[in-house]
Order: C-alpha cells, then structure tokens, then sequence
C-alpha cells in the first residue's frame, strides 16, 4: 500500500507540470493585466515599459513560467532599464512556496490572498457537503428499499428534475421566493447577499443566517444527482447472494442495511464526493458570484478578468493537487470498502 | 401453460421478429412507453419551434435596439416579457437567443463526439502505448476543472475571433469560440466509453473476420466496430447537448462567453442577479426556457437509453 502511494504520488508530478505548462500559457495570451492599473486613466507607453519590465511581463513565455516555477533569485534582472541586467530577482517559485505577487491588489501575495478567501469557501462547503450527504444517503436509500411505490416515482422524478436544473436558476428562484418575497408578504425572509449584515457584524448566527440559500441551491442539485446513484447502487447490492445470506441467518433489516448493504453502496458515493471536493475548493464560481460570497469562486472570476496571472494559476493548481490527492485517498478507501480491491 | 398471463418473455420477443420490425421500429416502440421521454420530444419541438417561428414576427435588429428611455420596463402588451437593463424587447431576445443557444448545443455535442469517438476508438483498437499516451492525456483533461477552464478559455479566446456573417445574419465570433471550446472541454467521459467499447468489440469474431479477408483498419474501425457502439454514443450525445447548453449558460452568465449585442439565453442573464428584487422578468423568461430545455433534452436521453439497450424486452401489441 505504501508503495502503492508513492507511485501514485510520483506519477502525478509529470500529469500536475503538463497541467500548469498549459494553462499558464493559456492565461499568458488571455488579456492585458497593465491595462486596467491605471485606474480610469490609460496608461502611458512609457510606464507601460516599466510596468511590465518591473513585473517581468516583457519576457518570452518560457522564461516567465520558469521564473514562475522556479523563481528568478539565481540571476540578475535588468530593473531599470539601461539593458544590463543589475537587480537580483526577489521570486522563489513555485516549487519553493511562493505563488508570486497579485498584479491586481498591489502588494498582496497570491497566497495571502488565497489564504483570505479560503477559510470562507471553506465555512460554505463544509457544512453543504455534509448536508448534501446526509440527505442523499438517506433519501437515496428511502427509495430504494420501496422501489416502485408512490413515494420512489416521486423521489426518482423529482431527483431527474433537480439534477437537470442549472444552478443558476435554482438560485436566483429560491432567492426570489425566500428573499424578495417572503419580505413582501411580510413573513420572516432570508438575507440574499454576502457573510453578514454589516450593521449587525459577523457573527455565527449572521453566518448562518446567509448561508441557507446558497447551500440550499447547491444541495438541490448535488442531492438529486447523488441520490440517483445511491438509489441504483442500492437496488443492486440488495440483490446480491450476502445480503440474502444475512437476512437468512436471521439479522434484521437494520442491521443487513447498517452493517452489510451500506458499506457496498457507498463506493459511487465515494467516487463522486472524491471528484467533488476538489472543486469545493475552488469554490461554486456562480453560487458565489450570486449570493457576493466572498470566498474562492469569486476571488478566481474576479482575478481572471482582469488576467491577474499569479492568482488565478495559484487557485487553479491549488485545485489540480487537489484532485490529485483525492483522487488517491478515494481509492484507498475503496480499498477499505471493498476487501476485493487490492492495489500492488 | 400453466401460467397464460403475464406473456413471457422469448414469446414477446418471437412475436416482434415474426412481425419483421426494424431497428429504427423497435427502438421508437421502447422508447414511446417512457411517457417523459415522450413529453421530452414534444417540448423540445415547441421549443424550437418558438426560436424559429418566432423569426417571423420579430427581426434581429429589433432585438438589438437600445432605448435606454424605456429601460427595466414589466411586461407589457408591447413587450410581453418586459425590457431588459438597456431598454431591449426581452421577449424577440429570447427568441434569437434561443437560436443561438441551441445552435451552441447541437455543434458542441458535435465537437464533443467528434473528439470523443476519435480519441475512444483509436486508443481502444491499437492499444498499447497509443492507448496509454491518449488516456494519459483524457486523464490529464479530467483533472482540469471543466468551469475554470471554460472560463480562461473563454475569456481568452472570445475577443480574438473577428464577427463573421452566415446566413446573412451576423455572429459575434464568440458564440464560435464558446461551441468549439465547451466541445473540446467535454468529450472525456465519452472517449472511456468508447474505449473500453472498442475493447471488447476488437476481440470479436467478426472483427478477426474483417481482417482475415484483408479489411484495412480504418473501414474496420468505422464501418465495422463503431455501429456496434452507436448506442451509448447516441445518449452521451444526447446528454451532451444540454451539458453545453448549461456550460454556455454558466459561462455568459459570468461574463466571458457570448459577447453581446448577439443574445444567448445565457448571457440575458448576466448581471440579471442584480435586479432580483426590481426587475425579476429579467431572469425568469431565458431561465425557464433554460430548464425547460435541458429537461425535455434529459428525458429524451433517459429514454433513449432504455430504448438503445438491447437488453431491455419490449411489450409489443
């Protein structure tokens, strides 16, 4: 198993530099960063060429992605402008921790940034994650073990329905219900907008208060899509030879579901909260953009129009080591799961 | 018999060969007892029929006309779906909007199979290092998240493609980019299907046939192992088109897709957000076309799956 590991952690390294070639070359040639630094006035041609001499854009693309991977502190750069090369580089790369400087917020690193936004994602995701589970599994299961009465054709048609919405549209219409009109009607209405009400400050009970509908919009969609899956994958392993076995020598049916049929029926489970939680990471970019979430989604749309580079490759391979460590703790615990499964 | 009722299954399906249906026959007899599916189908044609008979009552350049005078209007008879934050008639918005947007569903499912069916069938049929360089690089392609990368693709690319004229009718060059982008994001899941198709079909007797009587691999790849994998195909594709019609929306929604004045359901909704509380009429007209799109396209493919699975019997009368 621990060999295993680090195979797959060796393997990754190759899959995480192709991944971070291209998309540095893609947001490379996606837009003009010193454009907007001028505030409302356009920039001079000649703060231009210092602009981008001082933020090493001048450069050709590979020599930036290398200073970028590997930082530029081992060799002399030409600051000022007289072409030779005087000033020795500040940056150490990525492979040394730093993601570099944010081109848009002056000054701040692209990891203290991160580092801002990441806690409120995170105080978003947790929490919707968790709910989304709960309610997956047990509706999931509810219908399963009724197959084919009234309440599993409502449960199936309603999952189909919920897991076809865009999220978008989930949002804005229960936004409107609970929100906007709950207050017209004059009952007890959920707040729309951002972490708190900034008169009453941040406290738990604001928190709370403002992530109901965000969380609700997204558990509509990923609680019909999971359900789905753990309805079906339930329907299968109640047919099998070991759940007939349990039930024949005399178990009841809660302890066949919680001891022998659950754990089978959780691997697509696993599966799909592995492909998951990396992109909670990166935050729902449209939840966030609705509800003015201020975490990780809105911090990557934010940055990546006005090409903020390191930013948005900080947030972005951020999510890629992300996958690739999920990835590897999703089929240990298949392992667990599922004695069958063996690695070599 | 001792049982006359229910009919048996090799009964039913002596019956229908005894009746000489045909393929095409016998997947519609399936598929027309799935009733969502069926409803599927019907919502889908008005729908179309909405975006293109609605041409007939409204021009392209009326919905492009800013009166900024009459700007956030409700509903009215004049403009029965209201005006937008410019003064645009929402309700001949939607209508070229829609053309676009399903055109952008249709054309990014075709990239997506196009790319899929390709990269599935050529890995699965030499194997080998091709097999694990191109499944290499699906992999690689999973691990990106698919938004993000719509996102700095879209941005990226839709300024750089200049307007171009079909049809007589102007196209912001985006709405290309956006199609061939979203193709290009989405076709993983079915190149694996593909795939792993290919490899069990290629040990097939009539694959080792084929080349026995000196079959080039090309007319066996497509002419002989591609029909037999056709069905899952169809539903990916299927499914596909309104996975793009989603990606177009979540991407104009942001604003890096489709750039105005050229309308997508999608991009009507930008910034609609802002006006939850004052001018609702402006998200809930292309949102529920929207909904009511991807649905009827996702019970088609629900259906179509039962329908193309050769295992699923058929009651035929």
């Amino acid at each position: 198993m621990g060999r295993y590991i680090i195979r797959r952690l060796l393997q990754a390294i190759p899959l995480l530099l192709i991944i971070s070639i291209v998309i540095f070359l893609l947001l490379q040639s996606s837009g003009d960063p010193l454009a907007t630094m001028g505030g409302r006035r356009t920039v001079r041609p000649e703060d231009r060429a210092r602009l981008a001499r001082q933020l090493g854009l001048d450069k050709p693309v590979y020599k930036q992605y290398i200073y970028w991977l590997a930082g530029n502190d081992w060799l002399k750069i030409d600051f000022d402008g007289d072409g030779i090369p005087e000033t020795t580089g500040t940056r150490k790369g990525v492979l040394r921790g730093d993601f570099g400087t944010s081109l848009v917020s002056r000054g701040k690193s692209a990891l203290s940034l991160i580092g801002e936004r990441l806690p409120n994602t995170l105080i978003l995701m947790i929490p919707a994650e968790i709910i989304m589970l709960i309610f997956a599994l047990s509706i999931g299961i509810y219908s399963a073990l009724r197959q084919y009465t009234w309440v599993d054709q409502v449960v199936t048609t309603g999952s189909f329905i919920g897991y076809s919405m865009p999220i978008f549209f989930i949002a804005l219409a229960s936004m409107y219900l609970f929100a906007v009109n709950f207050r017209k009607w004059g009952l007890p209405y959920l707040p729309t907008v951002g972490m708190f009400d900034p008169k009453v400050g941040k406290t738990f009970g604001q928190v709370v208060l403002h992530m109901v509908l965000p969380i609700f919009s997204m558990s509509v969609v990923s609680v019909s899509a999971y359900s789905r899956y753990v309805r079906s994958q339930m329907l299968e392993v109640n047919n099998q030879d070991y759940i007939r076995t349990a039930h024949a020598k005399g178990l009841t049916d809660r302890q066949v579901l919680i001891g022998h049929a659950l754990k089978n029926a959780a691997i697509p489970i696993v599966t799909l909260v592995g492909i998951e939680i990396p992109f909670l990471l990166g935050g729902a970019v449209v939840t966030e953009t609705i509800f003015g979430w201020p975490g990780m989604g809105r911090l990557f749309i934010d940055h990546l129009t006005r090409s903020d580079t390191p930013v948005v490759m900080g947030i972005l391979m951020l999510i890629s080591v992300a996958v690739v460590v999920c990835q590897l703790i999703t089929d240990i615990v298949y392992a667990w799961l599922d004695p069958r499964i063996r690695y070599s | 018999m001792a049982i006359p009722n229910p009919e048996n299954p090799p009964a039913a399906i002596a019956r229908i060969e005894k009746t000489q249906l045909t393929f095409i026959q016998l997947v519609w007899l399936r598929f027309k007892r799935h009733k969502m599916a069926v409803a599927g189908i019907i919502s889908l044609i008005l729908l179309v029929l909405f975006a293109i008979l609605g041409t007939a009552f409204t021009t392209e350049a009326y919905s492009n006309i800013t009166d900024t005078s009459i700007r956030l209007m409700p509903p009215s008879h004049e403009h029965p779906f209201g005006t937008d934050t410019v003064g645009r008639d929402i309700l001949s918005r939607t209508i070229y909007g829609g053309q676009i947007s399903l055109m952008i569903g249709l054309i990014a499912m075709a990239v997506e199979v196009v790319v899929g069916v390709l990269i599935g069938a050529i890995a699965g049929y030499y194997g080998g290092i091709i097999d694990s360089l191109l499944m290499r690089f699906t992999e690689a392609m999973f691990n990106i998240p698919q938004i993000p990368l719509l996102l700095v693709l879209g941005k990226l690319l839709a300024d750089k493609v200049p307007p171009l004229n079909l049809f007589g009718r102007e196209f912001s060059g985006s709405v290309i980019v956006i199609m061939v982008v979203i193709g290009l994001t989405s076709w993983m899941g079915l190149a694996r299907i593909v795939r792993a198709n290919f490899l069990s079909l290629k040990e097939r007797e009539f694959v080792t046939a084929a080349h026995c009587i000196g079959t080039r691999n090309g007319p066996i790849i497509f002419g002989h192992i591609l029909p037999n994998t056709m069905a899952p195909i169809i539903v990916s594709a299927t499914l596909g088109v309104a996975n793009a019609i989603i990606s177009e929306a979540y991407v104009s929604f942001l604003g890096v897709g489709v750039r105005p004045p050229t309308a997508t359901w999608g991009n009507m909704l930008n910034g609609a957000y802002q006006y939850i509380e004052s001018a609702p009429w402006l998200w809930i007209f292309p949102g529920i076309l929207i909904v009511l799109t991807v649905l009827s396209i996702n019970f088609i493919g629900d259906g179509l799956r039962d329908a193309l699975d050769p295992h699923s019997l058929v009651e035929s009368k």
